[in-house]
């Protein structure tokens, strides 16, 4: 029951990241593919956090952790770079 | 689940590809950047947390950050 | 006894309902501010749905988990917030059928 569900849940997500690829493939602008990539970690951050609980190991958990700093980071270098600045 | 792992090598060799045809050099810096995030969960699927977080330190923000000062101070992007 | 895997599944699939949504937003707007839109809103409470799904399969891990869920609710609308403003200082037209545009109208007031 709950694999499951949680399987259709993993579908629906790949579904959220083929849409994300295809906008960051076709957006007219740079600041388009920032939204495109920005959508991406907001996916894979809980991603990896599903890849810790199944594969037991907690250390997993700490990527996830690091991966939202650090695109955080990215986005607002991007938003700075934008605004002619960096 | 493999098929997620082959959908995601699918995704990274397209966008990788079209980071190199694309014009716009700030576009290449942000496909870069989902390479590397890609390429991290997969580094992760293998069971390499150390190579991850160390993929994600490098690809998230120290390469977009350096190629955007790079092409601020060059100029290459007007 | 409550069948917690269940429930822990059913919000992981909530959330990821939510995550869909919003890459759909994404990848059908017409301009960059209304994807920013969709791809802000509707993707930070996937986030947090699906943590928080994540974490009731796990309740041992439920305040690591959490801690990152935090962090993306803090930190997402500031990225997103900036990039907004960013593109539209950088001339990113509107779309077509716009009729307001609040923040070049705050501009000339100053």
């Amino acid at each position: 029951m709950a694999d499951t569900i949680l399987l259709i849940a993993l579908v629906l997500a790949a579904g959220a990241v083929l849409l994300a690829v295809l906008r960051l493939l076709r957006g007219p602008t740079a600041a388009d593919r920032a939204v495109a990539l920005d959508v991406m970690t907001l996916v894979f951050v809980p991603g990896m956090v599903a890849l810790a609980v199944f594969s037991g190991r907690k250390i997993y958990l700490d990527v996830a952790l690091v991966y939202g700093v650090l695109s955080f980071l990215g986005v607002m270098s991007l938003a700075r770079y934008f605004d002619r600045g960096i | 689940m493999i098929w997620l792992d082959a959908l995601v090598c699918l995704l990274m060799i397209v966008v990788a590809v079209t980071a190199t045809a694309v014009k716009n050099l700030v576009s290449a810096v942000i496909m870069v950047g989902v390479v590397s995030l890609l390429v991290s969960y997969l580094f992760l699927r293998m069971g390499a947390p150390d190579v991850a977080m160390t993929e994600a330190a490098i690809g998230a923000a120290l390469t977009t950050v350096i190629f955007l000062i790079a092409l601020r101070r060059t100029g290459e992007d007007r | 006894m409550v069948a917690w895997d269940v429930i822990g599944a059913l919000v992981t699939l909530a959330g990821s309902v939510f995550l869909l949504l919003g890459a759909i937003g994404v990848a059908r707007m017409p301009d960059l501010y209304n994807r920013m839109q969709a791809g802000t809103k509707a993707t930070t409470l996937g986030n947090l749905l699906t943590l928080t799904g994540l974490g009731i399969l796990m309740p041992s891990w439920l305040p690591k988990i959490l801690l990152i869920a935090v962090f993306v609710l803090v930190t997402n609308p500031i990225s997103s917030h900036a990039l907004a403003r960013a593109a539209h200082a950088a001339g990113i037209p509107l779309a077509k059928g716009s009729v307001k545009d609040a923040l070049d109208h705050d501009r000339e007031a100053r």
